[in-house]
């Protein structure tokens, strides 16, 4: 046909870009509800904080609650304990971070209870550093979750939260 | 036709082991089709891409969906109300599902105008009634699945259908449901069911698309393809013309996802099921209504269901009883005004199927259902008396004549075909 060139653009040319484009934009829009469908939904978002009443948990005790499907760690650290958590060389951290970093009352240590290697669950009064112990590849955690030895690259995460009252404390 | 060709090592070593370059250029890109296919040939690609949004939606909605009486309907309302894009998801399936039989019945609307039932494509013809029956499972089970009063009751009265038949009748109902009524079990197998034969469907269609490639279309002459000269390479000319429907249906789908979601569904199927409560007026979806009617109009159990399934399988001797030789209507004088007054009486039948079955409605269902029948029991007499108009001697010369051919110069076509 007419429009056959050699070496130069032709209509045809362009009409094949711009329709070529045209779809490519069109699957682009269709495809990102398709993507976002699964991510959380609503319902989903609205459950994710949890409140906790402290006044049963005594010095040196430890529970466990749940949040997003999670266990969260809650710990009541004797004076010794936060002593010897502040007391620790930041040299000695492969995730340095003080232990005031970590905590918004120093007797109260909150955590995700996940180990950051590959998600396995920490077990307290465990390890060789007095806080936590991940059965599945041996990461050893202090009493401020800190990572001090095995495979986990950092400390366990400090989730957000807030003290209603001296008892009560909403995590999320 | 040009044999597949590439500069690729790469291609070349994966053609060597699987040939599946030069497959999908025999059948996508050089494949010669009729070089004068009308619009009406386009609703055999809108209806497989229609095949591939339910199939993608649905995927999508059954990873948010619970298949169980005491949830399926708030997982609806969760889906519609939490999920990111859940509405969207939601009104693409079922609106989709419109759609599709939209675009499938003015398919079987086309080949039964051009008569492309005949020889040599009469198995292309019996896989495509094969796709419309697992269309119209399919349909019926996910109906079923949102679990309100008119997935309830339908699934009720459909399966009781079955109850017609003589003897066994009450224990084959008893085994569809796995119960005593529509319950648990009974929306736990159409789930699984709902989910198996979209897939099952593909493989027909692949068998349906098999067949056509075999024999390759018909068209609206309704002549042999003589020789190279009556086709075109399927890419670009009819790649870019089915493009262009799709964009054009596209509209027409959007317009209802967007504008009327539900214009098409019920509204009683919002209020939960409840066993106890039947709903004033039943009816399916639009889709099922002209053989709704059909069952209605009859006054005998066993006979309504019977001529209801009779009005599907009848298409497969449609075959043997149109005994006429010329394909298309628009050669065939007195099939063609047939061909209209079918159109309108499936038409009446639909619109009958809406209606609750008493007084005038009754009546005119009856006369349209003999009509149905009657459509079909005449073609073996047409075919003898009717005497058609006559064939052109080619396609290649029939578009020339009509014009069709002045915009592209024949050595213009021929060179097209070499470009591939
Ligand atoms: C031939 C293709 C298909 C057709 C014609 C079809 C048809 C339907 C229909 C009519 C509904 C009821 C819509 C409503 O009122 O909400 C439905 C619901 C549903 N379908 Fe399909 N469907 C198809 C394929 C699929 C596939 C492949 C899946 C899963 C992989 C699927 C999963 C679902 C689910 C989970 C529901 C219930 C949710 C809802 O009601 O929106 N469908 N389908
Ligand atoms: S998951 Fe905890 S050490 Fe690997």
């Amino acid at each position: 046909m007419a429009d056959t060139t050699h070496g130069g653009q032709t209509r045809r040319d362009f009409l094949y870009i711009a329709a070529g484009g045209m779809g490519a934009v069109g699957v682009g829009a269709m495809a990102w509800p398709f993507v976002s469908q699964m991510n959380p939904s609503q319902d989903v978002l609205a459950l994710s904080s949890t409140e906790v009443d402290l006044s049963t948990i005594d010095v040196g005790q430890s529970v466990k609650v749940f949040w997003r499907g999670k266990p969260v760690f809650i710990r009541h650290r004797t004076a010794a304990e936060i002593a010897e958590a502040e007391g620790v060389p930041m040299g000695d951290l492969p995730d340095p971070q003080a232990d005031s970093d970590r905590v918004q009352r120093a007797e109260w240590l909150i955590l995700v209870g996940v180990c950051t290697h590959l998600g396995c669950i920490p077990i307290g009064e465990q390890g060789d550093y007095g806080g936590w112990f991940c059965p599945c590849h041996g990461s050893h955690y202090d009493i401020s979750g800190r990572i001090r030895r095995g495979p986990a690259p950092l400390n366990l995460e400090v989730p957000e939260y807030v003290f209603l009252d001296d008892n009560r404390v909403r995590i999320g | 036709m040009s044999e597949f060709q590439t500069n690729s090592r790469v291609i070349k070593w994966i053609e060597y082991r699987l040939p599946i370059f030069s497959y999908v250029n025999e059948h996508l890109v050089v494949y010669p089709a009729p070089k004068n296919l009308n619009y009406a040939y386009n609703f055999g690609s809108l209806a497989g891409v229609m095949l591939v949004v339910q199939i993608v939606t649905g995927i999508v909605l059954a990873m948010h969906y619970t298949p169980h009486v005491d949830y399926a309907f708030d997982s609806v309302e969760h889906i519609m109300r939490d999920v990111n894009y859940g509405w969207l998801m939601r009104y693409m399936h079922a609106n989709g599902a419109s759609m599709f039989f939209i675009v499938v019945y003015i398919h079987i609307f086309r080949g039964l105008y051009y008569g492309s039932y005949k020889s040599p494509r009469e198995v292309l013809w019996f896989l495509g009634i094969i796709i419309l029956l697992l269309m119209m499972a399919t349909a019926f089970m996910g109906y079923v699945l949102p679990w309100g009063q008119m997935s309830f009751w339908g699934a009720t009265v459909i399966t009781n259908l079955f109850s017609a038949i003589p003897l066994i009748g009450d224990s084959v109902v008893t085994w569809l449901w796995g119960g005593f009524s529509v319950d648990n079990p009974t929306l736990n197998r159409f789930f699984s069911l709902h989910y198996l034969l979209p897939f099952v469907l593909i493989g027909v269609v692949f068998l349906h698309l098999w067949a056509l490639h075999h024999r390759k279309s018909n068209n609206p002459l309704g002549i042999d393809i003589k020789g190279p000269q009556d086709t075109i390479p399927f890419h670009p000319y009819y790649t870019v013309k089915d493009a262009l429907g799709l964009a054009v249906f596209g509209v027409f789908f959007a317009l209802f996802l967007f504008f009327m979601p539900n214009a098409l569904g019920e509204p009683d199927n919002y209020i939960k099921a409840d066993p106890l409560v039947t709903p004033a007026h039943i009816v399916p979806e639009w889709y099922f209504l002209p053989f709704y009617a059909i069952l209605r109009s009859i006054p005998d159990k066993l006979g309504g269901v019977i001529a209801m399934f009779a009005a599907i399988f009848v298409l497969f001797v449609l075959p043997w009883l149109d005994t006429s030789r010329v394909r298309s209507a628009t050669f065939r004088p007195i099939y063609k005004q047939m061909f209209w007054l079918f159109v309108i009486v499936c038409l009446v039948l639909g619109w009958c199927g809406a209606k609750p079955a008493e007084g005038i409605y009754i009546i005119v269902s009856r006369v349209a259902t003999f009509l149905y029948f009657a459509f079909f029991g005449l073609l073996p007499f047409i075919g003898w008396f009717e005497r058609p108009r006559p064939l052109p001697e080619s396609i290649n010369a029939a578009v020339l004549k009509s014009g069709g051919g002045g915009a592209m110069p024949e050595g213009a076509a021929a060179k097209a075909e070499e470009r591939g």
